[in-house]
Parts: structure tokens; sequence; C-alpha cells
């Protein structure tokens, strides 16, 4: 059973069957681009005639250990910069197939009627016994894992909450937690509150300071059956007209 | 390797056999021995396991028992923790998930014994219950046995429900499936290697061990 999961899991993507001529972009996107990724695809598709689009949701670091065993996508979207440099040191992709398209930032996420004094007492009302669970990515395979893991050290609350944590296996997981009521809280990208389901909810910023800068790079990988395509689409990611999509879903300049 | 893990993945099996022990012998004796004409209908409810994607079970565990239901509400009022995140949580998960390959093996085996000699206990005045322990279960014994290693073997390998309802706290939730499931995830290919390698030696050693106990001449040298 768990055997037959991680063999799927590993080798994710469309049917071999399908064409090389009209087949479509197969892109791996980092969970944070959930709410984004459809109208970065229609501008992608309205901008390029006949480009299509499609997305594998999921945490950066599996994408990465995927595609360091060959699953066959065309481009990778990524939590971090960091992902992305190991995929062109591993000589996956070339340097200048890379781009830095946005940065973006952590926020608290709670249901509308929470008692938690976010606005009051910042990440410390997180320490209140009414939070029974915190949900936040897992820090091993998310880079928003780590810089939430980050931020609940730099303001000292890491420790009263520990044991509360529990581990999205990608802040999309992190996200559904809390939106279920199964957890009282999620740290997630600031993105990630403009999802439908999300909307509604309690958002309140972590300060700048107490976490990493969270740039996002896109690479176009070597192996991409449409090296053009991916290319443009990095290219497409880095300029005005993906910023100001991105902008509208929370995301800052590169 | 996560010696957590093993533990916890251990407890979770043993309890999941033992609570299907308790469970199933009555629902498979029932099953077994009922002439009800819509008993197939119990019959498809307890194989659906085998056939849903453990995510559909994931699913409406979650939302069915989570914080905003009253049967969450409930769970959470009698034990003081949250269903979701929880190792009574995954128990009752692994008693769901588990439950056609305790009752079914039990079933087959209880349906197989005579139910002459069932019925000569019961002449002599021997009651329902000591009747059950003393003439069916001695005669099953093998396939009763059979269904607890599979359920112990299955609870083992379980992870797509504890993926969605576990939350992945160590200790609590985190099974040697899923320690196996980050390990990789992570590009950690020596502990998750060596994780691996144990569940194959054990769930190896555990179906060699129901086979020969279904062979003839090891039943014939049991006395049957």
């Amino acid at each position: 059973m768990a055997a037959a999961a991680l063999a799927l899991l590993l080798v994710p993507g469309p049917g071999a069957a399908a064409a090389t001529a009209g087949r479509p972009l197969s892109v791996a996107a980092a969970a944070n681009l959930e709410a984004v990724l459809p109208d970065l695809k229609a501008a992608f598709e309205a901008e390029r005639a006949g480009a299509e689009v499609r997305f594998t949701l999921g945490a950066s670091g599996s994408f990465f250990a995927q595609i360091g065993n060959g699953a066959p996508f065309d481009v990778f979207l990524s939590a971090d910069a960091e992902y992305p440099q190991r995929i062109v040191r591993a000589g996956l992709a070339r340097e200048e197939d890379l781009a830095v398209y946005a940065t973006g930032t952590l926020v608290v996420w709670a249901p509308a009627g929470t008692r938690l004094a976010l606005e009051e007492r910042g990440l410390a009302a997180l320490a209140d016994p009414a939070l029974r669970k915190l949900a936040i990515a897992n820090p091993a395979l998310a880079p928003y894992g780590r810089a939430a893991e980050a931020a609940l050290r730099a303001s000292g609350v890491l420790p009263a909450v520990k044991d509360r944590l529990v581990l999205g296996e990608s802040v999309g997981q992190a996200a559904q937690f809390a939106q279920s009521g199964a957890a009282d809280a999620a740290l997630v990208p600031r993105s990630l509150t403009f999802a439908p389901a999300l909307r509604g909810g309690k958002v309140f910023p972590v300060p700048a300071g107490l976490y990493p800068a969270q740039p996002q790079s896109a690479v176009a990988l070597s192996r991409a059956r449409d090296l053009e395509a991916a290319r443009a689409f990095v290219r497409f990611l880095a300029g005005p007209k993906a910023r100001a999509v991105l902008s509208r879903y929370g995301y800052g300049p590169p | 390797m996560d010696p957590s893990a093993l533990r916890l993945s251990f407890a979770l099996a043993t309890l999941t056999t033992l609570a299907l022990l308790g469970l199933g012998l009555p629902i498979a004796h029932w099953l077994a021995t009922s002439r009800w004409r819509w008993k197939f209908l119990v019959e498809a409810v307890v194989a659906l396991p085998l056939v849903l994607p453990p995510t559909v079970l994931g699913f409406y565990l979650l939302f069915g028992l989570g914080p905003n239901s009253p049967l969450g509400r409930a769970w959470e009022a009698v034990f003081g923790q949250r269903f979701p995140f929880s190792f009574g949580g995954l128990l009752v998960a692994s008693v769901l998930y588990s439950l056609p390959f305790a009752v079914q093996p039990f079933s087959a085996a209880l349906a197989a014994v005579d139910p002459r000699l069932v019925e000569a206990s019961h002449s002599l005045g021997v009651s329902s219950l000591a009747t059950f322990f003393r003439v069916t279960l001695p005669l099953s014994w093998n396939g009763i046995l059979a269904g607890a290693v599979l359920t112990f073997a299955h609870t083992l390998g379980e992870f797509g429900v504890v993926l969605m309802v576990g939350g992945n706290i160590a200790g609590e939730t985190r099974t040697l499936s899923i320690a196996i499931f980050d390990h990789v995830q992570a590009l950690e290919y020596g502990p998750a290697n060596r994780t691996s390698a144990l569940l194959l030696a054990m769930s190896f050693a555990v179906l060699v061990l129901v086979y020969a106990l279904q062979r003839r001449p090891f039943l014939r040298w049991t006395g049957r």
C-alpha cells in the first residue's frame, strides 16, 4: 500500500501516450500558487497562441525530489529560490532559464470567529490555550513551513506551541486543516488566503523581520519536451503582465 | 530510523487488531449464521474499505468527526482531545479501514464450522456464548488468527488515511509509512531505505506466518 502510493507520487504527470505536438506545458507549482494559477494560466495562454498550461500542485521539496528522479515536468515554480538553484547545479536546467518571479509573505489565517487576539498581541496570541492545534507546512518539504517555524522561533512563541503543531504535506494541506476547523489557525503564505475557501477568514500578516524573505524562482527544465514554450513561460512569469496578476494575490515584486 | 514511529506503528497495529477481534468477531459470527435476506447489504458495507481509496475515508472522517461537526464535538467532550491529529482518531480510522481484513477471514472460518456440532452443543444445554467459545472458536482458530495477522499487517502499511487525518505529529501520528514518505520527499534515502527494509521484512514474515498456518500438514499436526 505505502509502496504503491509512493510509486504513484514519484511518477506524476500526463500519460506517456500524449503526443509531443500540441502537448500542454506541464508545470509543477508550489502549493502557495494555488489561487493565482488560473489567472496566470489565462494570461499566458492569451499571450502565446496555442499554448496550454497544466499545473500539478504540491510541496516544493517533493517536486525537487521528483524532478531529480526524472518526473516529466517542463517547468518548476518553487516556493523559494534554493530548490531551483539546486536543480541548476544538478545539471537539470540552465542558469539562464531560471528567474525570480515573486516574493511571498507569511500570514496567520484563522476562521472568522476565532478567539485569538492576533491584532492586539501579534504572534504571542498563538500561545493562548484556546489554540489547540496550529497547522504549518512540513518544514522538511515546504519553504513556507521553514518560514513559519522561523517566525514562531523569532517571536519566542515556538516553545509554547511546539506540542500543538500539526504538519501539512504542503501549505495547501496546512490551510485545509485550519479551514476545516481541525486546526484552530495556520501559518500560510498570504497568496493562499485569496483562495475562495479561505476568504472571509481572519488574516494577520506576520511581521517581515521575523522570517527570512521568500523570493520564489521558476525554472525551465532542460528535458522539457517543448523547451522553447517552457522558457517562454518562465520569461512571462518574470514580466510585467504576470507581475500585475501576482500582485493582485498578495505577492511582492522579485 | 525513527524509534518513536516504530513504536507508534506497532501500538496502532496491535490496538487495531485487538479492537477488531472484539468488534469483528460478533459481526463475522452474525454474517456467518444469519439468514436475513438483506444480509448482503451488510456484507457490502463491511467490504467498502477494500475498494474505496483511503482518501475518501480520510476526507469524510476529517469533516464528519472534525471539531465543526456534532460527532466531532461529542468526541472532544468525551476524550478531551480532537479526533483529527490524535492517536485515538488514528485508531478509529484504522479499525474502519481494516474492517474487511478482519471480518471476511473471520466470517469464512466461522461459516466452515459444521453446524451439527453447534446444534449438538445446544441440545446438551450449553449456552450460545459458551458454545461459541468452546466449540466454534476452537474449530475456526486458524482463520481467526489469519484475520488478526492480516489486520495487523494492513494497519502497519496504512498510509493514505493517516496522511489525511494524522497531521504528522512525532510520537502521536507519525507512523512508519509517513516517516518513509517524509524521508523520500526530503531525499533522505538512507533512513528511508532502512525503514522500508524493516517494513518489507516484517510484512513478509507476517504473510509467511499466515500461509504456513493454512497449510494442510500444519493443520493435521495440530489435530485438525
